[in-house]
């Protein structure tokens, strides 16, 4: 039986492994060595989650902290990236691109287009997303689609240790862009991951599960939701296909609407707020592309309008539910 | 003064003219309508860029502001392909996807002039990151105006250039005005160099019409950072002749500013009087590269006005590597 490690080991051997193959790959931070310039350990914490620890002790300086200067630093990732260099630069928090997003969207993400074909910018942001820990409203959310709106970035959402770390090696090997985010709910999922190098392509989905009866399409988190529930229906009769599409930016349509052709119902997941979301952008892939094969109104389950709330009690009202999941399947199946 | 070869004084006096009959011509166009789009002119403050840039290989890398003409030229980015980038021209220097806002040529060592006030100083710590970690002696240099002087990312720059010795140079052009707004009154100091120290740095206002105060004062910043002295702030005190952009009639500036400014305080004209009494050149010297820049520019616009703008297809390209 293969390997099985987590989502954050997958993680922390991926950079490990690109950090060896390749010199210019190097990785910043807050706290991503964790004890700099103090009089304890200097690698302490090796990531605000432990995710990077062990890195400073193999790749000594191409890992560094930074002062909490989100804006200075993913620029200066930015500004590395056009120089020849490979930076993953590590945000914390995807909550935390409000302080630094010009850095992103207008530097890197247009520099390419501006500059007419001239500039290569090839930097990793990784963070972390979504709900699930009581983080609250400024650490909780799904941000994924804000990125997914600018052309010139690449967006990614792992849901299984596998994907976390060939998906992380393309990301690094990418010579655009590339948004990484990474679900705080997972980073304990244990799943087989190959102990090689490997990357996982951009832009072609995971049909995780297969079915005639209706497409989920899931992203992150939400994959093992909508999986879990397709086991459930499975055992009355309700086939469900479960289409994982990995990156949202490219988006793999072409997998979705050959499902959509096939099953003529369509369900959609998205942990994100509902308005100029993923969910609704699928939506309207299906309307546009492939209405003539609709059978049923395409649904939607997706948090609501509100930001994230603190108490157990509404979050868990916030994020979408595995019974939700099943009600909105079962309007239309 | 006297360290400066002959050759080089006149290197920097074609610079300097380069980008001044650029401006001037650029403006004349504009106003007859052939140039589209937001153009931020840089006439006035040429002792800047040549003063710094004359320190400079292609190895080294600036960025820019808004009014970035004047730092492309100074760092070797050919005029013909920036007129033409600047009429929209498929020969441009971006293939007219760019625009005077977003002038480029990393070849040269240009990352760019740059549309958002600030957006520049993260940048130029990855340039020095990189030279550091590659372990050449090749800097970074931020150009900024005093507008952007005040904005977080300016200041979070020099703090993390700072604590990570970074081989970088921060370069307040502080020409009185962001936009509209008086530098005397948006600038909480007298002199922004002042502010370094509060980064652990070497500050130094400089007189930015004189070319070689400038030169002197950058050549000591760059040669620190170099060897691996870290990072500098120069600010450099200067003015502009043209408004914010093109089209602002400068209401905001005494009524007769700018005339009294290209009366005493024309970087040409002081650079022209210290060299040729000095007997360093003479005044026919410089007047050929007068007569020289002049029909270059001539050249560029003609060139700029007969170019095809990129074809239909050119919307689609150049958005990823790969996608």
């Amino acid at each position: 039986m293969a390997r099985k490690i987590t989502y954050q080991q997958a993680i922390n051997e991926a950079l490990d492994q690109e950090m060896t193959r390749d010199e210019s790959v190097i990785v910043m931070g807050e706290d991503v060595v964790g004890g700099s310039g103090g009089h304890g350990e200097m690698d302490a914490w090796g990531g605000v989650l432990g995710l990077t620890k062990g890195l400073y002790a193999k790749h000594g300086n191409r890992i560094m902290d930074t002062p909490i200067t989100e804006s200075g630093y993913i620029g200066a990732a930015v500004g590395a990236a056009t120089c020849g260099m490979r930076p993953v630069a590590e945000l914390m928090f995807i909550d935390f691109m409000g302080v630094c997003l010009d850095q992103i969207y207008n530097q890197a993400a247009k520099f390419r287009y501006m500059f007419g074909g001239k500039a290569k910018t090839p930097v990793v942001i990784r963070a972390m997303y979504g709900a699930g820990f009581s983080a609250a409203a400024q650490h909780s959310q799904a941000l994924y689609s804000i990125f997914t709106h600018i052309p010139g970035l690449k967006v990614v959402l792992p849901s299984s240790p596998y994907d976390a770390k060939g998906l992380l090696i393309q990301a690094i090997r990418d010579d655009d862009p590339v948004i990484f985010l990474e679900h705080k709910v997972l980073y304990t999922l244990e799943g087989e991951v190959p102990e090689e190098p490997y990357t996982v392509p951009f832009g072609e989905a995971n049909v995780v599960r297969e079915g005639d009866d209706v497409t989920i399409v899931a992203f992150g988190r939400m994959v093992l939701h909508a999986t879990g529930v397709a086991d459930k229906l499975a055992k009355e009769g309700i086939k469900c296909e479960v289409i994982d599409p990995r990156t949202t930016s490219p988006l793999d349509d072409e997998s979705i609407l050959e499902s959509i052709e096939n099953t003529g119902r369509l369900v959609v997941v998205d942990e994100s707020n509902p308005r100029c979301s993923m969910a609704s952008d699928i939506a309207e892939l299906a309307v546009t592309r492939a209405f003539e094969h609709l059978k049923a109104p395409v649904k939607t389950v997706t948090a609501p309008h509100t930001p994230v709330p603190f108490a157990k009690s509404l979050e868990d009202a916030y994020i979408p539910s595995p019974e939700k999941i099943e009600a909105a399947i079962r309007s239309i199946a | 003064m006297s360290e400066l070869s002959k050759e080089k004084l006149l290197e920097a006096y074609r610079m300097m003219r380069t980008i001044r009959d650029f401006e001037e011509r650029v403006h004349d166009e504009f106003a007859k309508g052939g140039i589209p789009g937001f153009v931020h002119l840089y006439a006035g403050e040429e002792a800047s860029a040549t003063g710094i840039c004359m320190h400079l290989t292609d190895q080294d890398r600036i960025v820019s502001t808004h009014r970035g003409h004047g730092h492309c030229i100074a760092k070797g980015v050919d005029v013909i392909g920036m007129m033409a980038e600047i009429y929209g021209k498929q020969t441009g220097t971006c293939h007219g996807k760019g625009g005077s806002m977003h002038i480029a040529d990393l070849d040269k060592g240009m990352l760019g002039a740059n549309g958002i006030v600030g957006g520049g100083p993260p940048l130029i710590c990855g340039v020095g990151l990189t030279h550091k970690m590659r372990g050449t002696d090749g800097v970074g240099i931020a150009f900024f105006g005093d507008g952007a002087s005040n904005q977080g990312t300016t200041l979070e720059s020099m703090n993390l250039a700072t604590v990570w010795n970074l081989p970088c140079i921060f370069v307040v052009e502080n020409n009185g005005y962001a936009e509209a707004t008086s530098s005397e009154w948006a600038v909480s100091c007298d002199n922004y160099a002042d502010r370094a120290a509060g980064f652990g740095m070497p500050g130094t206002t400089v007189d930015g019409h004189d070319f070689f105060a400038v030169y002197e004062t950058a050549g000591e910043a760059i040669a620190r950072a170099r060897a691996g002295g870290g990072p500098s702030l120069v600010e450099v005190k200067l003015n502009r002749y043209f408004g914010h952009f093109e089209g602002d009639a400068q209401t905001y500036r005494r009524a007769d500013e700018v005339k009294q400014l290209r009366e005493e305080k024309d970087c040409l004209k002081i650079f022209r009087k210290r060299v040729v009494d000095a007997n360093l050149l003479e005044h026919s010297d410089l007047d050929k590269i007068d007569e020289e820049v002049a029909a270059l520019i001539d050249e560029a616009v003609q060139q700029a006005e007969a170019a095809s703008p990129p074809a239909v297809e050119e919307l689609l390209t150049h958005v990823y590597v790969n996608y």
